[in-house]
Parts: structure tokens; C-alpha cells; sequence
């Protein structure tokens, strides 16, 4: 397991605070992550970690540090940095298909080029019988799973997702977290995967980024060196439930913020 | 990926369905029929019999008395103007001034209302104006159209385009600003410029609004060029009737009224029918 930070990360977050207004969302916080790593973040709401995201995404600028990706400072959005959002926001007049391939036509592949992708993309994520249905037709697991194939068809080496099995159900949330892992096995991204939820937090990670509240900020960085890929039995193991422990503890036993800042 | 975890529920979704229907059925009140929706035929059936029976009506009103000439009147002078092509000729007078001002309308308040919804400056300059026009009804205008610009097809033509303009333009600039920013955000980090997020999200996005704009438009178009020949044409379905007014022509007043009902609601199907085909990705409750 790759959990200590390589002489270049993919991502590296320094010093990065947000304020709205007088309100401070984020605090200054420092993360590393090495290429390839599967890192989630887990905190109560206002703890700064969507925020966190976007700027990740550059589609919000921090008001102190930067993040830089493979050592270049983000500035504004782009298709190497893959953003998988909580409401979906598939397009809804495009088809399955259409909207898998929307960042294939922004970055202008070749037609034969983008089909023979989008049809993989859609193999990969089980909806290939669906690619000329609208997103109106879709349940919404389905409609997670058409997004997710959106993103990796861009072809990012990032992908960040913003509570992305938060709307779903919960066996259904189990099936794509399962399902997200065996798409992740098959094709490694650097992935940074917010989340309100202890068990998919630690299910999912390499490493559990856990972020406090008021100012935002991290609070303790928890190790996963459970085996991938990860199965029903590593969900049912002690060793799951030992860590799932202390990140629940870490969440919710949370001290008191920094007294100066 | 081997299963599909949304069909794997469906079997107990529908089982749940099958539970809900025998405890909905037996809490109906007893001996009160279920309100079956009708059929396609039903409804129409009942649609012809309401119309037979509104010209009944109207049939037995100009019997007994009242001022108005029989149906049968009407529609053997709607045979004479379409003999004579009159009507034709005044129909397609009206349509022409409807389409061209009407067309000219939507034409520039859609781009208009793009600039509106997309650039708060052009939004701060342009809806002064357009809240102050939208306040005044486009008849009013005859008045100084006529003025500025006489009597042919000019000062009409403007009148039905400030109608269609003044409704359209509101509506996609409410289409624009309604837009779910996150869309926005999906077509960003996809690598979408901004000529691409406005060809392949806004415009899309906001179909659904234009097309309603378009509709109420096409409406109130309508209404204004008829009332437009009223004041002042020298041909035209309002104009017909005008001239009809002065001979106490009754039958060819009916004729006009019923020709711009049918003309209207025409239209408004096409536009329907328009807007049904695009806007199927919506998602209707």
C-alpha cells in the first residue's frame, strides 16, 4: 500500500482557507496525495470538505494557499480533473450516450475514437442496454453509474466526487460503492471521494481524510490497510469494523477548534 | 460489471405495489363509482357533442328573436367569401403580418434574453425598458405607429413584433437565470468553453421557457393584429369586419370571428405539437 507521500504528489493542497464573507469555511489545510490513491474525506456538514473539492475542480478559488496538481496551481476547471456531483447533473436532453460523450466532443475526439470509448465506458458501468435511453428513464443509481462513465470516458487522472452515493438507497449505495471499486481496479485515477458516511469512508479508501468543523480543518488522517479488492468479508471483518471504530470516534468525538488562528 | 443493482429491486418494488392496491380499493367510500379517465374516443365524443350543442343554442337564440343571424346564414356567406376568395385573401393578409412580426419578435428577443440572463449589465440596461414596455398594451401603440409610420404594413408589423418580443424575451431570459448551475459546472469541468456551455447547455436548457414564451406571444400577436385592422387596413379579417360593421353585415362579422378562433387555435397546436416533440427529456409530474 502506497500511503506515504512520494517526492511528487498528484495533488498537494497548501495551506488552502476559504472565507465567505466573514464566515471561514476552511481553515488552512494541508493534504498530499500520491498518483493513484483512493483517498475519501469524512465530516459533518460545514467542515469545508465540498468546499475543499471545488477547489480542487477550480470551479472555486481559495482565498489563502493553493492546490496544485502534479506541482502546477489549479486555476479554473478542466477535463484532466473529472468532478462526479451528488445530484447527477447529467444533461437531460442528451441520452446515455450523448452525455458520456460530451467531454469526447469538447476535446474534439474523432468520432469512431469517441464511440468505440463510450460504448467501453458504458460496459464498464453496466448500461450499455440504456445508451440511447434519456436520463428521465433511469432510476437514480443508474443515473450515478451514466455520470461516472461520463467522467472516466474524459479520460481524467483525477476524479472528485462530491458525495456522490448520497441520494441513492442504501443497498443500492453498497452495490455502486462495490461497483466504483471493481471500475477504480480496472482503471486506476487518483480519486478524492467526499462522503458524510463512516462505513464508505473506510469501505472505499487507502487513506480516511477525517475534517472538523468551525473552521474547517483536518482533524486526523486514518490508514486503511485493509486488502483490495474489497469484498462482503473485508466489510464484515474486525479489522473493517476496528477502523470503522476509530474514524466514527474521530467524527464525532471531534476537540474543540485551535484556539487561535 | 456483472449485475445490475436496480433491477435486482425491482421485484420488491412491484410487490410492494401489489400490497398498496387491496387496502387503497377497500378505503373508497361504498357505492361511489371509481372516476375512470375517458378514453381518447369518449372525449371526443363528448368534445363534438358540446359543439353541436353550442350551435343548437345559438340556433334557437336567432329563431326566437334575438339579433343574430342563423348559423346557416354564417356559414352560406362563409361559402360566398371563400367563392369570391375574400376570406382567403384576408386570412392570408392577417397570417402574413402575424408571422412576419411575430417571427421578427422571437427572432431578437431570444438572443436578446440570452444577453439579459447571462450578462448582468445587459440585464441592468435592458429590463427597464422592457418591464415599461411590458406595462403598455401593444394596441395602445396603434395610435403612434399610425402617426410615424402611416397606414400599410409597417406600423402593424411593428405593433405584433413589440407583442411577441415583450413575451418571449422575459421568458428566456428566465429560462436562462433558472438554469441549474450545477449543469453548468458538469459542461466546465468536461472541458467546455463558453460558446460550447451556451450551444449545448443553455440553449437546451432553456427550450422548455422559450417555447411557452413563443406560445403566449403567438397569442397575444394575434389578438393585436386583428384589433390593428380594426383601427386601420385595407385588408384583413379585422378590416373585413370593420367594413362589415358599417353595412350592419352580421353573417360576415361571424364569419371573421369564427375564422380568427380557428386560425388561432390552429397555430397554437403547431406550436404545441412543437413544443411537446421538443422538449420530451423533460421530466413532467
Amino acid at each position: 500500500m502506497t500511503t506515504t507521500p512520494a517526492a511528487q504528489p498528484k495533488i498537494a493542497v497548501r495551506g488552502v482557507g476559504k472565507r465567505f464573507g466573514d464566515f471561514t469555511a476552511l481553515g488552512e489545510v494541508d493534504l498530499d496525495l500520491v498518483a493513484n490513491e483512493f483517498v475519501t474525506i469524512v465530516g459533518p456538514s460545514g467542515c469545508g470538505k465540498s468546499t475543499l473539492l471545488n477547489i480542487l475542480a477550480g470551479l472555486e478559488e481559495p482565498t489563502s494557499g493553493e492546490a496544485l496538481v502534479d506541482g502546477v496551481p489549479v486555476d479554473g476547471p478542466s477535463p484532466e480533473r473529472g468532478v462526479i456531483f451528488q445530484q447527477y447533473a447529467l444533461f437531460p436532453w442528451l441520452t446515455v450516450r450523448a452525455n458520456v460523450e460530451f467531454g469526447l466532443r469538447t476535446a474534439r475526439v474523432p468520432k469512431q475514437e469517441r464511440r468505440r470509448r463510450v460504448d467501453h465506458y458504458l460496459e464498464l458501468v453496466g448500461l450499455s442496454a440504456f445508451a440511447d435511453k434519456l436520463p428521465k428513464t433511469l432510476s437514480g443509481g443508474m443515473k450515478q453509474r451514466c455520470a461516472i462513465a461520463r467522467a472516466y470516458a474524459a479520460d481524467p487522472a483525477i476524479l472528485l466526487m462530491d458525495e456522490p452515493f448520497g441520494a441513492v438507497d442504501a443497498l443500492t449505495r453498497v452495490r455502486l460503492q462495490e461497483q466504483l471499486l471493481e471500475t477504480w481496479s480496472q482503471e486506476r485515477r487518483t480519486v478524492l471521494f467526499i462522503t458524510h458516511d463512516v462505513d464508505e469512508a473506510v469501505f472505499l479508501a487507502n487513506r480516511v481524510v477525517v475534517m472538523a468543523s468551525g473552521p474547517g480543518r483536518i482533524q486526523e488522517i486514518v490508514d486503511v490497510d485493509l486488502p483490495y479488492p474489497r469484498t462482503e468479508q473485508v466489510r464484515l471483518s474486525p479489522e473493517f469494523t476496528a477502523l470503522r471504530n476509530r474514524v466514527w470516534g474521530a467524527v464525532y468525538h471531534q476537540g474543540p477548534p485551535p484556539a487561535s488562528r | 460489471m456483472p449485475d445490475h443493482p436496480d433491477t435486482v429491486l425491482t421485484p420488491s418494488a412491484s410487490a410492494a405495489g401489489v400490497a398498496i392496491t387491496p387496502t387503497s380499493a377497500s378505503a373508497r367510500p361504498r357505492g361511489r363509482r371509481r372516476r375512470r379517465p375517458l378514453t381518447r374516443a369518449g372525449s371526443l365524443g363528448l368534445n363534438v357533442l358540446s359543439a353541436v350543442a353550442g350551435i343548437l343554442i345559438w340556433w334557437t337564440l336567432a329563431k326566437v328573436g334575438f339579433n343574430l343571424p342563423t348559423p346557416a346564414a354564417v356559414a352560406k356567406q362563409a361559402g360566398h367569401l371563400l367563392a369570391d376568395g375574400t376570406l382567403e385573401q384576408d386570412a392570408m393578409a392577417s397570417l402574413r403580418r402575424v408571422l412576419i412580426g411575430f417571427c421578427l419578435g422571437c427572432a431578437v428577443a431570444v438572443p436578446v434574453g440570452f444577453l439579459m440572463g447571462w450578462y448582468p449589465v445587459a440585464r441592468a440596461l435592458i429590463e427597464p425598458w422592457v418591464q415599461f414596455f411590458r406595462t403598455i398594451p401593444p394596441l395602445a401603440l396603434i395610435p403612434l405607429a399610425v402617426v410615424l409610420f402611416g397606414i400599410d404594413e409597417t406600423p402593424k408589423i411593428i405593433v405584433i413584433f413589440l407583442a411577441a418580443f415583450l413575451a418571449c424575451v422575459i421568458a428566456a431570459f428566465q429560462g436562462v437565470v433558472s438554469i441549474d448551475r450545477t449543469l453548468i459546472n458538469a459542461a466546465r469541468v468536461l472541458g467546455a468553453g463558453d460558446l460550447t456551455i451556451f450551444r449545448r447547455v443553455v440553449i437546451p436548457a432553456s427550450m422548455p421557457y422559450i417555447l411557452v414564451g413563443m406560445r403566449i406571444g403567438l397569442g397575444s400577436s394575434w389578438a393585436t393584429v386583428v384589433a390593428a385592422e380594426l383601427i386601420a387596413a385595407q385588408e384583413g379579417l379585422g378590416h373585413r369586419m370593420q367594413s362589415a360593421e358599417l353595412y350592419y353585415d352580421l353573417p360576415t362579422i361571424f364569419v371573421g370571428i369564427i375564422t380568427i378562433g380557428i386560425l388561432g387555435l390552429l397555430m397554437d397546436r403547431v406550436l404545441l405539437m412543437a413544443e411537446r416533440r421538443l422538449t420530451v427529456w423533460q421530466e413532467r409530474r
